[in-house]
């Protein structure tokens, strides 16, 4: 069986010949949770966006692939790769609060892509998103429905957008940072409601962040991202059992510990960075695109 | 959980009402000139010359408004003029409106090229000054209802790109817009379903300030003697008309321009406060 997601050997570069993707390899399995873990400006948003077609346009992929269910996404057209990821992938998004069209009513923002992409009828894609908004645990899919998106509170849109995420019936779903733009008390109930639909619905997911808790709570497997460079590749519980590289150690140091309030809040160790800056430049000099 | 739409919406909003009181009572008697006018406004009477308004010794009953030198009705006059100021504000404005937002919508959510060659023809066109624009279409197009509209419309339609077009960008940017991307819609589509409903409010405000503009364009050629024939009664021509008497009779200057100012004001609030009511934020 091919794997749901395939990322090979991909790097991209910014109009200045710096590189933002430093031949990243990783895999998501069906029905997997893959962590993609990494400090900002790791490139851990930039492969989501890479993986559904949405990279900014100086961005400019020079050598890899991306195979989502074997195919090539970048041996199609630029339609046929659109019509492919629309079919196939979706995105749980960062910000619920700028996520959803501010003039259009909740209801034909999530039936949309059902009628006019997947081509179901209108009835059956609102029996479908009325389905999902059960899922989700709301109670009155009516009225969230023809409400605007400033009507829901924020933890209202991430269910919404969750829902509107599952009923399509994706194979794989992009997380990027569902929980962050959210208050403390709602992250919890979004990343179990998350985590429940995954189970239910068989979906792969490659949940992007920079919480090594989520990553604990949620996935099977995790790559860890510095620099656009994957240093550490493993099962979560392995991962945290035994880290094997310097940087993932120095992570999890970091880490704030809500057992121990009293701990100052360490920065990463800067011998690590030190030392995987080192890594990079030498990568980076022997470094030529391949075709 | 209330409806956070129900409280603000019931606000009675004056400047709304009093607009769209003033512009509707306009259009009604544009509509009804011919019922509403109690005399022909063309009609002349030299009998009747320079009768004050009602309220004035020496007023004719009948005459509300009095009239002017050749003894013709002002408010006829002023009746049968808001027919074709109301004409040029739609007709001038919505040409104007469709073609600016159009452009302005492509310019601003595409950007590249297209961006670049309309943007660069806004620059030059601007570089015109709009009423010697104004005078020299009509003197190329001839005078008439149509030339003084089409100069309109080919003068104010980068008003509503520039803005349509900034809007139109910064909306290319957001969260929904990459979303509908992902979900694999194509970026004509993007630009009608997503973009539009969110620059409509602007455009609605536009379109109602560009009315008003319209209107006193519009006046301004007949003042000049530039826009429909020199019978018709237009509220420009009128005031052409007042200030050679305005000693005798300053009434023929002052209605018509009180008309024009009201009718003006009218419209930009009208559609401030459409624009207000329209845009699901701020209501």
């Amino acid at each position: 069986m091919s794997a749901c997601l395939d990322i090979s050997n991909l790097s991209a570069t910014l109009p200045s010949g710096q590189r933002v993707l430093r031949s990243v390899s990783l895999t998501v399995q069906p029905g997997e949770v893959r962590a993609l873990v990494g400090e900002s400006g790791a490139g851990k948003s930039m492969i989501g966006k890479a993986v559904l077609g949405v990279l900014p346009p100086s961005v400019r992929i020079v050598e890899g692939a991306i195979r989502l269910e074997g195919t090539d996404l970048g041996a199609l057209s630029a339609k046929e790769r659109r019509r492919l990821i629309g079919a196939k992938a979706a995105l749980i998004p960062q910000d619920p609060l700028t996520a959803l069209n501010p003039s259009r009513r909740v209801g034909p923002q999530m039936t949309d892509r059902l009628v006019h992409i997947l081509g179901w009828a209108a009835d059956k894609a609102d029996r479908r998103v009325r389905q999902l908004l059960d899922e989700v645990h709301i109670r009155e899919p009516d009225r969230v429905m023809k409400a605007y998106p400033h009507e829901l509170s924020g933890g209202m849109r991430q269910r919404v957008l969750i829902a509107a995420a599952f009923a399509s019936e994706p194979r794989l779903i992009v997380a990027d940072e569902p929980t962050t733009a959210l208050d403390v008390t709602v992250q919890k109930q979004i990343l179990r409601l998350i985590a429940q639909l995954q189970q239910e619905h068989g979906t792969a997911i490659l949940f992007v962040t920079h919480d090594l808790g989520v990553v604990a709570k949620v996935s099977q497997k995790v790559t860890v991202l510095y620099a656009g460079k994957v240093v550490e590749e493993a099962d979560t519980p392995a991962l945290f059992a035994n880290p094997q590289h310097a940087y993932t150690r120095a992570l999890m140091a970091a880490t704030p510990k809500y057992t121990d309030p009293q701990a100052s809040l360490k920065p990463v160790d800067e011998s690590v960075l030190a030392g995987l800056a080192a890594e990079i430049a030498v990568a980076d000099h022997d470094w030529r695109p391949h075709g | 959980m209330v409806d956070a739409r129900a409280l603000p919406r019931r606000r009675f909003d004056a400047r709304l009402m009093l607009a769209g009181g003033w512009l509707l009572v306009v259009l009604l008697a544009a509509i009804f000139a011919p019922l509403v006018a109690p005399h022909d406004p063309l009609a002349q009477d030299l009998m009747l010359e320079r009768l004050p308004p009602f309220w004035l010794p020496g007023s004719e009953p009948g005459y509300w408004l009095g009239t002017d030198s050749l003894g013709r009705d002002l408010l006829s006059r002023l009746i049968f003029g808001a027919r074709i100021a109301l004409i040029v504000a739609f007709v001038a404005a919505l040409a104007a409106c469709i073609v600016g937002s159009t452009l302005g919508l492509v310019a601003g959510y595409f950007g590249g090229w297209p961006d670049r060659i309309i943007s660069r023809i806004v620059d030059i066109w601007m570089a015109f000054p709009p009423v010697l624009f104004a005078i020299l279409l009509v003197a190329v197009f001839g005078t008439g209802l149509m030339s003084v509209i089409i100069a309109i419309a080919v003068i104010d339609w980068t008003r509503f790109c520039r803005v349509i077009r900034a809007e139109a960008m910064s909306q290319a940017r957001m969260d929904y817009v990459e979303n509908a991307r992902i979900a694999g819609f194509g970026r004509l589509r993007i630009m009608v379903s997503e973009v539009l409903p969110n620059v409509l409010p602007s455009i609605v405000a536009l379109l109602s300030l560009e009315m008003g503009i319209a209107v006193i364009v519009e006046a301004i050629l007949s003042f000049v003697n530039l826009s429909i024939s020199s019978d018709a009664p237009t509220w420009g021509g009128i005031i052409a008309e007042g200030r050679l008497s305005i000693h005798q009779a300053w009434w023929v200057l002052v209605f018509p321009l009180i008309a024009l100012f009201l009718t003006v004001l009218s419209f930009s609030q009208f559609g401030e406060g459409l624009k207000s009511r329209f845009d699901p934020v701020l209501r």
